[in-house]
């Protein structure tokens, strides 16, 4: 078992995200996060997940995803090929005495206050994945009171050697 | 652009796809369209007895015909009672499009009479499926819906059709052309991957064609014959391929697998090149996978890049419409002969003395009728006839049938292989001998089967589409009972039907068809023979020997080259 970020094009249709869900269900497989929203099209959403399976089986999948009527594209976003970013919104308790060092812990992690109570704090942090888990790590002795992330989101890099290679094309 | 209804839509778009037949019920949220059936079409409904029966009967006609079959149902029960059938259309790759009623659109979502999701209960087992909540798009989705099941890997699509949406206007014009920007299923095959494959045939020394139901499904079974023969290649054929390459053709060496013979899974196992075409390598084939033909390197043709891979490596993939790709086989192959003389007649021999030494084979009784021989009876009762088509139910009988039965024409056994679906032999009987006027259409079934879908015996009678079920009857679950005495020390659990309830002669009787009963295997020629020449739906109640079971057997999880044969009292 390992850790894979897919990316799926797909018509924007009811039902179209859960006939792609349904291939890792029935597998026995959680998916770790999704995301998905619109794209450069109107007609087109682009779908982002992260899995746990096995190498054989996440082939099997993206074939069986590339055979729904509704997908246009497939493919495995491979780490050193793919920016990677994802969105998280944090609230940390933060009284008074604790606003001071948990603003500067935040400039230097590169997150921003997105609102700011009497007794709590929230951040908003956009990043790598493992840029928000330091992060969170760092504020977590705070009290973390409520986390929310996006689910990573991801392109091919314009740099990488694999450029523009089209999705899972039949072997 | 004509004004109508959307009810008299959906029938014009069945018209314009060259329908001929459907099966269904009439229900609720389905009643616009049957009125529209009222007011006039060309295409012929089937009234079923169970929307299974009429899931099924629209398989066998697809199977039969080679052409979509088509089953409408109201929503809720209506739709739900399909779902067995759309799952075995699933499984086995039959094309077959299912129309539904759903409530009305404003009603949807909120639990109300009938109402159940069903694209949702389907949507693992459909190729695609459509809620239709606005009439305007009713067209283009009934195209889409066609074009799906017959394209690529052939198989089940649903469409889900509001009442509203049924009784609403709109103008009507049927669309020339799908659109579709994701559904591309592949039409060529790669010329550099086909010379491969005929490179690895023509240096083989131990070559078996591995052939199954794509075979029928991708109309190639031509080009199939044409390949066997022109290269010598000896082949094995699934439970899904039988009738994809003659039975009684020489280099058919018949049927791997779990009840296949002992010749065929060791041609298949012991090859050292498996070429294997629309099959794929269903674990009831290759046993245990480890040591399934472990010294063979493996072509895949397959129209479906998905199976290409995903129980056994291929070393030469080959994806694209079988039709083609062995067209082109077979023409590579015969230039590399000409400078090359194949390698594999020390192999053919081989095969030839396993097949003599190892057939199929059963203890033979005066006293008490065998279910082999009911088949074998039939066999020769109807050998030489081209106008014979056969369908079996799920177990013993089904596997019996397989072995005995000799089917020289395509699309003539047909069967259900991957759901495994008791009951499915009759219904599918009555599509076929809907696709098939002029065939002689037999069902051989268990007695567990027929109790499965003997009410739609009322819709053979009925509806003139006259079939022969022979019931082998041997008062059990057989099947399960064979289990159960090989691997769960003989405890019977909830296995015994009884040979006499029901009156399977009586019932037929009360189905408006004939109903016969052979008891001693003196008298079951003359009983099968009536029934068929009969002119009308007949059930033969064979009374059968209950303690028969059914060999050769892999046993689950076995290596398939470590056959059980049958134990034999007296030499045969």
């Amino acid at each position: 078992m390992s850790e894979h970020t897919i990316s799926v094009s797909l018509e924007n249709k009811p039902g179209a995200l859960a006939r792609v869900s349904q291939l890792f269900s029935r597998r026995g497989y959680n998916i770790q996060s999704l995301a998905v929203g619109p794209t450069e099209s109107r007609d087109i959403s682009r779908l982002t997940l992260r899995v746990d399976c096995s190498e054989h089986s996440l082939e099997q999948i993206e074939k069986q995803i590339h055979k729904l009527v509704n997908v246009l594209r497939v493919a495995e976003l491979r780490p050193d090929e793919a920016v990677e970013r994802e969105l998280e919104l944090i609230t940390v308790a933060a009284g008074p005495e604790h606003r001071a060092d948990l603003i500067a812990l935040s400039q230097v992690a590169g997150a921003t206050v997105a609102d700011i109570g009497r007794e709590a704090i929230t951040f908003e942090m956009v990043g790598r994945p493992e840029q928000l888990e330091a992060f969170e790590e760092l504020v977590r002795p705070y009290g973390v009171r409520e986390l929310v992330r996006t689910g990573r989101i991801g392109v091919r890099r314009p740099s990488s050697a694999r450029r523009g290679q089209a999705a899972t094309s039949p072997v | 652009m004509t004004r109508m209804l959307g009810s008299d839509a959906i029938l014009r778009c069945l018209e314009a796809e060259g329908v001929e037949v459907m099966f269904g019920i009439p229900g609720g949220a389905i009643l616009p369209t049957y009125d529209a059936i009222a007011r006039g079409t060309t295409v012929r409904h089937i009234l079923c007895r169970h929307e299974q029966g009429a899931g099924h009967m629209a398989e066998g006609y697809a199977r039969a015909s080679g052409r979509p079959g088509v089953a409408i149902a109201t929503s809720g029960p209506g739709a739900t009672n399909l779902v067995t059938a759309i799952a075995d259309a699933w499984m086995d790759s039959t094309p077959l499009v299912c129309v539904t009623g759903q409530v009305k659109s404003s009603l949807i979502g909120t639990d109300a009479f009938q109402e159940i999701d069903i694209t949702g209960i389907t949507m693992p087992i459909v190729k695609h499926s459509w809620l239709v909540q606005s009439v305007e798009e009713l067209p283009a989705v009934m195209k889409a819906a066609f074009h799906i099941a017959q394209t690529g890997r052939q198989g089940p699509v649903l469409i889900d059709i509001a009442k509203d949406v049924q009784e609403a206007e709109l103008d009507f014009s049927y669309p020339d052309k799908v659109d579709l920007p994701g559904w591309k299923p592949p039409s060529k095959v790669n010329a550099r991957q086909v010379r491969e494959a005929a490179k690895a045939i023509l240096e083989a020394e131990r070559p078996i064609v591995y052939a199954g139901g794509g075979v029928l499904n991708g109309d190639a079974t031509r080009e199939l014959l044409t390949l066997v023969e022109s290269a010598h290649l000896p082949s094995v054929v699934t439970l899904m391929g039988k009738s994809c390459l003659p039975d009684s053709h020489p280099l058919n060496y018949g049927m791997p697998g779990m009840h296949g013979s002992k010749y065929g899974n060791w041609a298949l196992n012991k090859a050292d090149l498996v070429i294997s075409v629309g099959a794929r390598f269903d674990d009831r084939v290759t046993g245990k996978l480890s040591a399934f033909a472990p010294g063979a390197k493996v072509i895949h043709f397959d129209i479906d890049a998905a199976e290409v891979g995903k129980i056994r490596h291929a070393e030469i993939p080959v994806v694209g419409p079988l039709k083609l790709a062995l067209a082109q086989l077979t023409d590579e192959v015969r230039a590399l002969r000409e400078s090359q003389p194949p390698k594999h007649e020390a192999w053919l021999r081989q095969l030839d003395e396993w097949r003599a030494q190892y057939p199929y084979r059963y203890n033979h009784s005066d006293t008490v009728i065998k279910p082999q021989a009911v088949v074998e009876t039939l066999r020769d009762l109807t050998a030489g006839r081209d106008d014979v088509i056969w369908t079996t139910g799920v177990g013993q009988h089904q596997m019996w049938a397989m072995q005995y039965l000799v089917c020289d024409r395509p699309r003539t056994f047909i069967t259900s292989g991957g759901l495994g679906t008791m009951g499915y032999g009759i219904p599918a009987a009555i599509g076929a001998k809907a696709a098939r006027p002029d065939a002689t259409v037999i069902c051989i079934d268990g007695d567990g089967c027929f109790q499965m879908t003997c009410q739609e015996l009322a819709t053979a009678a009925l509806e003139g589409l006259p079939i022969v079920t022979v019931v082998v009857n041997n008062g059990w679950l057989g099947m399960v009972r064979q289990w159960q005495e090989l691997f769960y020390a003989e405890r019977f659990a909830q296995t015994h039907l009884t040979h006499q309830v029901p009156d399977y002669a009586g019932l037929a009787e009360a189905y408006g068809c004939a109903g016969f009963v052979a008891e001693t295997p003196g008298e079951l020629e003359g009983v099968l023979a009536e029934a068929i020449n009969c002119g009308r739906s007949a059930v033969v109640d064979a009374r059968c020997d209950p303690n028969e079971s059914c060999y050769p057997m892999v046993p689950a999880g076995a290596a398939s080259v470590d056959t059980i044969e049958a134990p034999l009292e007296v030499p045969n």
